[in-house]
């Protein structure tokens, strides 16, 4: 049957036709709808889970493909370095049912804090890695995967960007079939010590020689001769082959390249001969251009191609000289509109207070890294999963206690699970006096409201075990462990103050579920009393979207207050804020 | 030659969180029915966090990019005032917007530090476009649901489509749910006759 697919959701379909029965993986854009699309289809059939991290995730993959089923797990880019500890053993460990890891990319950063690319993984851990182009290829890919990964023992690395994983075309899907294998004890295969992994690596570079033999013939990379009419040859991959075929059509050779790790060499070189100019169009790192000049090829690549952002049909046109549309402007400037948090949004309220204490926020990944974002402004480092704790640690270690007084760390109750644990630890560990905040909002919130060890509940939406978040930070060494509701701006001011005067390292929980939550019950939107209003702007201190000024002369600044009754969800915190009591609910 | 002249291309821009999602669904379930290729494209994350969205929708025999480019938009479909003119350097020559007359403040905005420009459906006329704009949060009231908006729009954007009506009635009733299927089709029908 022909349909229009997601390109997650056509890689998650591919995996059911494989007969994968195993998924572990931990959210991350562009990467989550893989996970929450295998989902869909019954829990007999395939067994899926959020893990607590990627490394986890990737580890109970292993252990299911150990057991003699096909198994899968997804990330992000960034979530594959978090995974790359099992990933480069796995290698020489190889498989028993094949196993595959779903890795996307972001370039452009749409939802991301780097532009990495996840071929030098693929590199370095010396697995092949597939990237299709379009849906059709994504889900024939997912299903290519296993094939190559139980003839050639090795996990797969398929490679999805955000224009891949999140654009839908069409594919043709097939049926399910589920191979299995049994397990069978072999310690010199699987158990990674000196003595054994010796003897694997010998075979982890023999088994490279074969999968480059397998690039040369198999036709997953082919040629595409064109017309000859511009003499150009592109060797190309992924999303970029789409806009290299957007400008050129047939005038130009191209070499679609569906494996990307190993790279074939004759095919290369065999192409390079029928061509007179020789381009290499990837997005991101120089790879593909760098494996075809250390052939001894004369290629241009980079020179033509920035290493930076994403690329488009217009990009590649520029660059080759062809012709590009011209487009219409506008003889005024149009105002940004940057992601904010939401009305309602529970971080507000904290980073308000946090901002009104004048405290150091070193913070995390998730959606309140827009606590950064003006007029909140209020958090001054973001790195990577779990760095706040990690961070906040080693900066009070050096600035002493002068320091600790009034430096936070703070990070989501996912991200706490997904490595905010492991630097708690060393606080507790290693003795500093750190102010750990927990916003906890019962969701992972970021990636579209994924559940986490802390909610209760499996991917599924079905009751599932919860870990206790005072009871961890308690039994870590805790004493002071503190639970605040964000929406009382009073009580939060209040003990964020007593912890941050104590000399002992505690833990605050801000703990209120995350406004889009569909069982959120919200109050009627809020009013400003055009009559008390006196248009001081302490309310705007908050960046609700909700919150606007309007013209008025009837006070000293000229504006008051309005508050728009389809955005706002009623929580509150700007009553708390304003000095002339002008906002109601509804009597 | 290049393949870019027979694909078609369509714009669905606004503030995350407007709907635009059922808008790309309908257009794209329509036009694979109708026998095209089709690709759909959108991003998903931190930017919907009222943040400016867009979606891509490009077809015709044989599509490659997902996205759509600057001067490539035969249509550009927006919820948003702002958003239209933000768009409008995607917009090709002899291209058309079709764009809801509500406008919402950005954060720039609400803080003061930009004002929202004034007469943008005049500026971006002066500039050349072809402007459709109409109070589709009022019609989509009329019709039952101010969540009905997307389907008001689509409605408009069907006036200047070789598709017939039956199609798009199809469509629709494979996408809605049932109990909101009557409404839908009077915004529908709203939008098509503003």
């Amino acid at each position: 049957m022909k349909e229009l697919m997601l390109g997650n959701k056509a890689v998650a379909r591919g995996l059911y036709e494989a007969g994968v029965c195993f998924i572990s993986s931990y959210p991350g854009t562009p990467s989550t709808e893989i996970t929450e699309e295998a989902a869909k289809y019954p829990e007999s059939e395939i067994y899926c889970e959020w893990a607590p991290n990627e490394k986890v995730a990737m580890e109970a993959a292993f252990g299911a493909s150990l057991a003699g089923r096909r198994a899968f797990c997804a990330q992000k880019h960034v979530g594959l370095n978090v995974a790359a500890d099992p990933l480069y053993t796995m290698s020489y460990t190889g498989v028993n049912a094949g196993l595959v890891i779903g890795v996307a990319d972001d370039a452009g950063m749409h939802s991301s804090q780097n532009e990495q690319d996840s071929r030098h993984h693929a590199i370095a851990a010396k697995v092949p890695m597939l990237e299709p182009a379009d849906s059709a290829e994504a889900l024939d890919y997912a299903k290519r995967a296993y094939e190559i990964s139980e003839e050639y023992d090795t996990p797969v690395l398929l490679k999805m960007c955000t224009r891949v994983a999140h654009s839908q075309s069409i594919v043709e899907t097939g049926e399910r079939t589920v191979p299995e294998k049994t397990y069978t004890k072999d310690i010199a295969k699987y158990v990674m010590m000196p003595g054994n992994a010796k003897k694997r690596h010998p075979f982890v570079e023999e088994r490279t020689k074969k999968l480059i033999a397998y690039a040369e013939t198999s036709g997953i990379n082919r040629i595409e001769q064109g017309d000859g009419s511009t003499g150009l040859g592109i060797i190309t991959a992924s999303t970029s082959y789409q806009y290299v075929k957007e400008i050129f059509g047939d005038r130009v050779a191209i070499l679609k390249l569906g494996m990307t790790n190993p790279l074939p060499v004759q095919m290369i070189r065999d192409f390079a001969a029928g061509v007179k100019r020789l381009i290499v169009v990837e997005e991101l790192d120089p790879i593909i251009e760098n494996h075809v000049r250390s052939l001894g090829l004369k290629v241009e690549g980079k020179e033509l191609f920035p290493i930076c952002d994403e690329f488009s049909q217009n990009l590649i046109a520029e660059a080759l000289g062809e012709p590009v549309p011209a487009g219409k402007t506008l003889d005024v400037q149009i105002p940004g509109r940057p992601p904010v948090m939401c009305a309602g949004c529970p971080h507000r309220g904290l980073f308000y207070t946090l901002k009104k204490l004048d405290c150091t926020v070193l913070g995390d990944i998730g959606c309140y890294t827009l606590g950064a974002v003006a007029p909140l402004s209020s958090i001054e480092m973001t790195l990577c999963m779990g760095a706040s704790i990690g961070a906040a640690h080693g900066f009070n270690k050096v600035l002493g206690e002068k320091a600790a007084h009034r430096t936070v760390a703070v990070l989501g109750d996912s991200t706490f699970m997904h490595s905010g644990m492991t630097g708690l630890a060393n606080v507790a560990y290693n003795q500093s006096n750190a102010t750990v905040i927990i916003l906890d909002n019962s969701i992972t919130g970021m990636t579209g409201h994924q559940q986490n060890p802390t909610t209760g509940f499996n991917l599924r939406g079905d009751p599932a075990g919860r870990i206790d978040l005072e009871a961890l930070c308690r039994a870590m060494g805790f004493e002071r462990v503190r639970v605040i509701d964000p929406y009382d701006l009073a009580d939060c001011e209040r003990v964020i103050r007593e912890e941050l005067d104590e000399d002992a390292p505690s833990v605050i929980i801000s703990r209120r579920p995350c406004a889009l939550l569909k069982h959120v019950k919200h109050k009627p939107p809020l009013t400003v009393s055009n009559d008390k209003c006196v248009g001081c702007k302490s309310c705007m201190k908050i960046g609700c979207p909700a919150i606007s000024l309007k013209p008025s002369d009837k006070t000293k600044t000229g504006v008051l207050s309005c508050i728009d009754q389809t955005l706002c969800v009623g929580c509150g915190v700007c009553t708390q804020l304003c000095p002339v009591d002008a906002i109601h609910g509804k009597e | 030659m290049s393949n870019r002249r027979e694909t078609k291309n369509i714009m669905i821009v606004g503030v995350g969180g407007q709907g635009s999602l059922l808008a790309s669904k309908l257009l794209g379930y329509l036009l694979l029915h109708e026998g095209y290729d089709v690709k759909v494209s959108e991003v998903h994350g931190m930017s919907q966090r009222g943040g400016s969205v867009v979606t891509y929708v490009r077809y015709g025999d044989r599509v490659y990019s997902p996205v759509i480019d600057r001067g490539e938009a035969d249509y550009i479909v927006s919820f948003e005032l702002l958003e239209a003119a933000r768009w409008l350097p995607y917009l090709r020559e002899g291209g058309r917007i079709v764009t809801n007359t509500q406008q919402i403040d950005p954060m720039p905005v609400i803080t003061g530090a930009a004002q929202y420009p004034a007469d943008l459906v005049a500026r971006m006329q002066a500039a050349g476009a072809q402007v459709d704009a109409i109070d589709c949060l009022a019609l989509a009231e009329q019709a039952g649901s101010a969540k009905a908006v997307n389907v008001v729009l689509l409605g408009r954007l069907s006036h200047y489509f070789d598709i017939p009506d039956k199609a798009w009635q199809e469509a629709l009733a494979a996408l809605v749910p049932q109990k909101f299927l009557e409404l839908n089709q009077k915004a529908f029908t709203l939008g098509k006759e503003a």
